[in-house]
């Protein structure tokens, strides 16, 4: 027996938080979309998530309150959830499940995509090689982003990372202005109403907004909804990117509400936990939404992800921002100590990383010498950082003077790199890198070669 | 072939009503798309199976039905160069960019074909019956436990690689056909001759490998690390740099972008020994992270059946496989949607023999056909927050013999590779060493234990320091301090993206470690001969070994050799100072 689209009555036996079991009394197969409608006439997004021979159980992705057994209708549909993307969609605001919430009409489908992507084939890939500018030199100097990568800023409760995150969104440009069609797809997981509002204006103000498109989850919402908010913003994304050619940028805000989400909704399943409650496919999930940025070989857009999460007591070991280290490419990490000190950005330079840098920098993609550059102030910086320590101990007065040099060297590093007020071009970033490291003995530049060191620090005493 | 009809499905989990005879791991084909699944427990008249595939759409009722084989792959000579999933698939040259699901097998190839034997000779099982030419050459062998007498052979020529090359009778009587393919079945070993000693080191042209921490082939190394640590980059530079004649690279559960890497660099790339492409050499194993968990499970034992199937053929393979934190986690994904008791962390109890199980299948043989070959394992581990005391780590510890371990602090500062000279170690040193002794440094032993005792001064040291400071340190200490600096950034420092410095051949590691041993020798006799620290610290001569790696490229290995006399003029001149001031 095949259907595309069945409803059924009075099969709902139990209601348990997100699940439904139902008697089965057709074949649906594994994953299926469905509806659950209650007395209210509220359409509930669900999907099948077991199924035997005599029951099957929907996982109901919104809230169930207000549902019944015997009154329960149940909208099966023989295909897993997709959604009806099409043009007209920049400029617009979605909910978790990609309705129209700003008044507007709803848009006009020229295809229906399932919400949870497709398995990427890896030799399909394109490496993703295009620098952008973000105006940041703590990312284009030291951690550069480059088109198609997923790199996550990793952020805490009370850090500017929003601010940030949407001056990358209004900044973000190809290195030499040249650009294709550019899109910002902005996707709020659990944020509170005021966030989305100012991003929403600040998109306004600087005249992005008819390139962005927003899909917004707010903290009130229903947690399992905070699931496939995401997945239908990466759906709209890829739409764009792969099918209309677009540079879409994914800002994802916040992954902790998600992963918080994903527990809860794992709990109730039963299922066994693994590290600190959290269900142990946790990396498997997250992996099947930041894996859909990327390049394609042959398709013209491309996908890059920026997603913000805030480290659970600022714990870096945590396992949201741990899981999500490895499989981002590289990560943005924010200091509370730098924000306490005035410094804007944030960037905690050392513990960040940009895994893509080395495709996307260089001689042919940015400047021959900026990998050199950025080596050599990752390796005195950290100088500068263990000769603090020191200092903490027994006093700069005790240090070598070649130490007292690197001391030095940090707060001018702090303070002349780090904070930034306006959007910097790479090249000045550059340029401000070459002229902090005069105050080194060029004896202790050993990352640079000896001809970068004559020709861009010649006039130093040695 | 037997039947059954699934009764519940979840996840890549399904069980089903059979009708019919099951067996333990046989390979089963699933609903009407023909997902490829694996028995993984029998109850009376049911299967519990895993789905290497994506389940979506799976109905109760669905057939499933049994091959009557275990999980096997075919083996044969398209694999050098290619691109594979985890069950050993072809991902490249496909239309779609989105993975489907279902049966698609190799399609298969033709290649030249050479006999190697005649009709009436008798064939041994693992013995060759034949040849493919080329630049790199693959025989085809009577594959383990076929063997007689041969009744035809087909003459030079092309031929698909699933056409009947050869047929024999064997002892019983059966007649056997054999072709340039044969499958295997991946959770069995495949047998070899005789096991041998680790002997020779595997060359990997990484310094601080080598020369302290060196793998022998048919060795076992462990490379765990936290996040942005420089796994992947270290196992790429090895999967390049290594002098194995096979590098088998599986991608278990890792990002799709470091294949898109992977095959970006590779075929630029050239084997700095033989001259031709890296690809040529390379089976690239990929099951990315957003690919079905399940087959992360199988794609590991793809993986070493085929770094096997390249060594009986007496080829040294190395085998790269990251990560297999990725694997465990799909054991236990599946062991969780199966209800079995936890053990640590959520992890099966089994965990630690199916580690051994794997790591155990690296070894340097003799094989069947009487050659020399070898598998050479190397495993990254993610241990979750870089925290080595987590069960896998723990585990993988047991059954390797070298332990590369990443050091957070050493990837921060980008010093890479950043392996900690403290916590890492070599169980192969010993074995290794009589190779090197004999390959351009005959004092290699003690020269590799001199940099490890200096390397450990230094932390202690260090300690000392931060609380007394550097100063106040005796005279010898701060010259200990000195020489440990340049060990680290002449030596330990390399970096995978230097064209000069990416590999470093033994001749040209020996010749840089002899110069920087002398230097320290050098610098210790001087410092108690009375000399300043600060002086010896100024030397030029410092700044240039210092720089070592970048400026003495493969192309200068005697400039590297003729540093050993300006270190002696230098040393020379500060004793002439010294005296001058007495």
């Amino acid at each position: 027996m095949t259907f595309t689209e069945l409803s059924i009555t009075g099969a709902a036996r139990r209601l348990e938080g997100p699940l439904l079991f139902l008697e089965r009394t057709i074949r649906v197969g594994l994953n299926s979309a469905v509806e659950v409608l209650g007395p209210d006439g509220v359409a509930r997004v669900g999907r099948v998530a077991l199924v035997d021979e005599e029951r099957m159980v929907i996982e109901v992705l919104e809230s169930t309150s207000g549902l019944g057994l015997g009154d329960t209708r149940v909208r099966v549909r023989n295909a897993p959830l997709t959604f009806g993307v099409g043009p007209g969609m920049l400029g617009r605001i979605f909910n978790s499940i990609g309705l129209p919430v700003d008044g507007g009409p709803p848009i006009p489908a020229s295809e229906f995509l399932p919400v949870s992507g497709w398995s990427i084939n890896p030799a399909a890939r394109a490496l993703p090689r295009d620098f952008i500018e973000t105006g940041i030199s703590t990312i284009d100097l030291m951690n550069s982003l480059v088109r198609g990568q997923k790199l996550p800023l990793f952020s805490g409760g009370g850090l500017p990372h929003d601010r940030m995150a949407t001056e990358i969104a209004q900044r973000a440009r190809l290195l030499g202005g040249e650009d294709g069609g550019f899109a910002v797809v902005f996707v709020g997981i659990g944020v509170s109403h005021d966030t989305a509002a100012a991003f929403r204006e600040a998109m306004e103000a600087s005249g992005a907004i008819s390139r962005t498109v927003m899909f917004l989850n707010r903290a009130d919402e229903p947690s399992a909804q905070r699931l496939l908010t995401p997945r239908y913003a990466l759906t709209a994304a890829e739409y764009l990117a792969f099918t209309t050619g677009l540079h879409v940028l994914v800002v994802m805000t916040d992954m902790t509400n998600y992963c918080e989400a994903l527990r809860e909704v794992s709990a109730s399943h039963g299922e066994v936990p693994s590290r600190k409650g959290y269900p142990g496919y946790m990396y498997s999930d997250l992996a099947s939404i930041y894996e859909r940025a990327g390049c394609i070989r042959g398709l013209p857009g491309t996908l890059t992800q920026l997603p913000i999460l805030t480290m659970p007591a600022d714990d870096i070991g945590h396992p949201i921002p741990d899981l999500t280290g490895y499989i981002t490419e590289g990560q943005i990490v924010l200091d509370r100590e730098l924000d306490r000190r005035g410094i804007y950005p944030p960037v905690r330079v050392l513990p960040s990383l940009s895994r893509l840098m080395s495709s996307g920098t260089g001689k042919g993609y940015t400047h021959e010498d900026h990998p050199g550059l950025a080596n050599q102030l990752f390796a005195a910086y950290a100088r500068a950082t263990r000769v603090r320590v020191l200092a903490s101990v027994m006093g700069a007065e005790g240090l070598t003077d070649v130490d007292r040099q690197f001391l030095e060297f940090g707060d001018l590093f702090e303070n002349g790199i780090v904070a930034q007020e306006a959007d910097r071009t790479l090249e000045d970033s550059m340029r401000l890198g070459w002229k902090l490291l005069h105050s080194l003995p060029a004896a202790e530049l050993t990352r640079l070669s000896r001809a970068q060191v004559e020709r861009y620090l010649g006039d130093t005493d040695g | 072939m037997s039947k059954a009809f699934i009764r519940w499905a979840s996840g890549p989990v399904i069980r089903a009503r059979t009708e019919g005879v099951f067996h333990s791991y046989e390979a089963l084909s699933v609903g009407e798309a023909g997902l490829l699944g694996e028995v993984i427990q029998l109850n009376a008249d049911e299967i519990v199976a895993q789905v290497y595939e994506d389940t979506t759409g799976l109905r109760p009722g669905d057939p499933v039905i049994g091959t009557g084989s275990p999980l096997s792959v075919r083996l044969g000579p398209d694999l050098l160069g290619g691109i594979f999933d985890g069950l050993l698939r072809p991902l490249s040259g496909l239309a779609d960019f989105r993975l489907s699901t279902g049966a698609s097998e190799r399609p298969g190839r033709r290649f030249h074909f050479k006999p190697l034997v005649e009709k009436g000779c008798v064939l041994a099982a693992g013995q060759a019956f034949g040849q493919v030419p080329g630049a790199r050459a693959q025989s085809c062998q009577a594959p383990p436990g076929i063997a007689g007498k041969i009744l035809s052979i087909v003459g030079a020529g092309e031929y698909a690689d699933d056409e009947t090359l050869c047929e024999l009778e064997d002892a019983s009587g059966q007649r056997q056909a054999l072709a340039m393919t044969h499958t295997w079945p991946v959770r069995m070993p495949r047998p070899c001759g005789q096991r041998l000693p680790p002997s020779a080191p595997m060359i990997t042209g990484q310094r601080v490998l080598d020369t302290l921490f060196p793998v022998a082939r048919g060795g076992r190394a462990a490379l765990p690390g936290g996040f942005g640590t420089g796994k992947t980059i270290l196992q790429e530079a090895l999967a390049k740099w290594c002098d194995a004649d096979v590098i088998v690279y599986v991608g278990c559960g890792e990002r799709g972008n470091e294949m898109a890497e992977v095959l970006d660099e590779f075929p630029g790339l050239e084997d700095p020994r033989t001259g031709r492409p890296l690809m040529e050499r390379a089976v690239i194993i990929a099951n990315t992270s957003n690919m079905p968990v399940a087959a992360r499970e199988a794609s590991i034992y793809t993986a070493i059946t085929v770094a096997e199937y390249f060594r009986d053929q007496g080829q040294h393979v190395a085998l790269m496989a990251d990560s297999t934190s990725r694997w465990a986690e799909a054991l236990r994904e599946v062991s969780g949607r199966l209800g079995e008791l936890p053990g640590e962390a959520g992890y099966p109890a089994y965990l630690s023999a199916r580690l051994a199980g794997f790591y155990e299948r690296a070894a340097r043989v003799k094989t069947l056909g009487g050659e020399e070959g070898s598998v050479t394992v190397i495993g990254a581990v993610s241990p979750p927050a870089g925290d080595f005391s987590e069960p896998v780590t723990l585990h993988t510890k047991r059954f390797v013999r070298c332990f590369w371990a990443l050091d957070p602090e050493r990837a921060r500062a980008r010093f890479y590779p950043a392996i900690h000279p403290l916590t890492s170690y070599s169980e192969d040193a010993g074995r290794v060493a009589p190779w090197w002794q004999a390959h351009g440094n005959s004092e290699w032993a003690r020269h590799r234990e001199r940099l490890l005792t200096l390397l450990e001064q230094q932390a202690k040291l260090e300690r000392m320091a931060r609380i007394v400071g550097k100063d106040a340190l005796p005279a010898a200490q701060q010259v200990a301090l000195t020489c440990a600096e340049l060990v680290n950034e002449a030596l330990l420092r390399q970096s995978s993206f230097s064209e000069v410095d990416r590999y470093c051949s033994p001749e040209r590691q020996a010749a840089m470690l002899r110069v920087v041993v002398h230097f320290i020798d050098r610098a210790q006799q001087a410092v108690d001969d009375g000399t300043e620290p600060g002086r010896i610290a100024a030397l030029p001569v410092l700044a240039t070994l210092a720089r070592l790696g970048e400026e003495f490229g493969e192309d200068r290995i005697e400039a590297i050799k003729a540093l050993w006399n300006e270190i002696d003029t230098a040393f020379y001149g500060l004793v002439e100072a010294t005296d001058d001031v007495h």
